[in-house]
């Protein structure tokens, strides 16, 4: 019985994770680019990626996901509820990935620019190989953080009837009448992945960590 | 390239930040393996003009030539330009996740297009020329800040630069770690490479500089000889500065 239950709401397991491939990577790929429109794109540039991450963090992410859907599977564009859905879960993702990105690129410094700059790079050149490979180690952190939200946060695709871990839970707890058994069980597996992101996140951040002292 | 005995000219330079002068009608002439020392009080304008030589901040008006040739004109491509010219800056802007070596070739590989292979050998050489062979696979943060200064200039040299400018470049270090830079600014000088060097080191001025310039408050005050500006300076302030200069260095040696 037990066995069956947890079975079946393993079966939402893949699409959790395949949700969580497409929103997270999309997001980060967004971000980045906001946030080096931000920082680098000069004052009107720079207001509107301000303004992109004001809104988008201001709502709540189950409404923004409800507006995007229904412009991604509306009569113009027709994506299925799980492409719209993800897609809807990056774009969210992206304004706040945006600000971890911004944050860490602004902390490499300024000196570091002036200092390739003068060697001859471009400024492309220098934000390519001096600013955000430092950037990028400087954001794992908190980028792990936001890593296991959208992991968490992809449970919201259940509203738009996509059959990913909550959706069979909430499903099985109707069958069944063990409510307590069937999100406890959900609980857990979302409590495993995102102990494993995290984990492997960590083992990341300590691999390309910078050597610190004099050794 | 058109004929001309100096590597470096700026003609009438003015540098201004809203109300404030920085600098204002600077002409400097540098020539060929000449190496120049500047100095004057804080907040002269110094470091201001270094950079703007080097095209990192824009100069309001007047013009800057390298080898002849106006880099302040329109549709000169600055970057090619500051491949040209070295900049080694007061507090050393090593590239943090770099090694030492990674720090020298970076910018043979990706702004010479240098091969790795060949990329490396050079910078392991400009290394050797400052002394840090050795240490070519440590990390800026391990390293003093003597050997993190020696490998920002060996990462300038790499880029066969016309002329070198130098800013403050023992300005951030222990006094104990001045000397092994200023012994390799000393041998760059004997090489004959073309420098510029805004420093407070008045003993490397007096016996390394060709000429040294005092600047006070945007302009030029006096320029000549280490001989002329130490034993005969024409203006009040020259001796006035110097006077302050030394006497603060007395102090300090007898601590």
């Amino acid at each position: 019985m037990v066995n069956q239950f947890f079975s079946y709401i393993f079966q939402g397991t893949s699409v959790t994770v395949a949700v969580t491939l497409v929103a997270l990577p999309l997001g980060l790929i967004l971000g980045l680019l906001l946030a080096l429109l931000y920082n680098y794109g000069g004052f009107w540039v720079s207001r509107l990626a301000a303004a992109y991450s004001l809104i988008m963090r201001g709502v709540p992410p189950i409404a923004l996901l409800f507006i995007l859907y229904f412009l991604l599977s509306g009569r113009l564009i027709n994506l299925t509820p799980f492409w719209a859905g993800s897609i809807s879960l990056g774009i969210i993702s992206s304004a706040y990935q945006m600000e971890i990105l911004r944050g860490a690129l602004q902390a490499v410094g300024e000196g570091q620019m002036t200092a390739a700059r003068a060697i001859g790079m471009s400024r492309l050149q220098a934000i390519r190989y001096i600013i955000i490979p430092q950037a990028i180690r400087l954001a794992i952190p908190p980028w792990s953080n936001e890593a296991s939200i959208v992991l968490k946060d992809s449970s919201l695709v259940y509203a738009i009837g996509v059959p990913e871990i909550l959706r069979r839970a909430q499903q099985l707890s109707a069958t069944t009448q063990q409510p307590f058994l069937a999100f406890g069980a959900a609980a857990l597996i979302y409590f495993v992945l995102v102990f494993l992101v995290n984990r492997g996140l960590d083992l990341l951040a300590e691999k390309t960590k910078l050597p610190t002292s004099m050794a | 390239m058109i004929d001309t005995p100096y590597i470096l000219q700026a003609k009438n330079l003015t540098k201004i930040y809203g109300e404030n002068v920085i600098f204002k009608d600077i002409s400097l002439d540098v020539h060929k393996g000449e190496t120049i020392v500047i100095i004057g009080p804080s907040g002269t304008g110094k470091s201001t003009l270094l950079r703007c030589l080097n095209l990192l901040t824009p100069v309001n008006s007047g013009q800057i030539f390298l080898e002849g040739e106006e880099i302040t004109a329109h549709g000169v491509d600055h970057d090619q330009v500051r491949q040209k010219i070295g900049m080694v800056f007061q507090n050393f802007l090593l590239f943090n996740h770099l090694t030492a070596l990674g720090n020298v070739m970076i910018g043979l590989t990706k702004v010479k297009k240098m091969p790795p292979e060949k990329a490396k050998q050079k910078a392991l050489h400009e290394l050797e020329r400052v002394g840090l062979a050795d240490r070519a696979h440590h990390y800026p943060a391990q390293l003093s800040g003597g050997q993190q200064q020696r490998v920002a200039i060996a990462r300038a040299l790499a880029m066969d630069p016309l002329v070198m400018l130098f800013d403050e470049p023992t300005s951030a270090l222990d006094p104990e770690l001045i000397g092994e830079v200023l012994g390799v600014m000393e041998q760059l000088a004997h090489e004959h490479m073309t420098m510029l060097v805004v420093t407070h080191e008045m003993g490397f001025a007096r016996e390394v500089a060709d000429r040294i310039i005092f600047m006070e408050k945007g302009s030029i005050v006096e320029q000549g000889s280490p001989e002329d500006l130490f034993e005969r300076p024409q203006h009040a302030r020259t001796r006035e500065f110097l006077g302050k200069i030394s006497e603060l260095y007395g102090k300090k040696e007898k601590k």
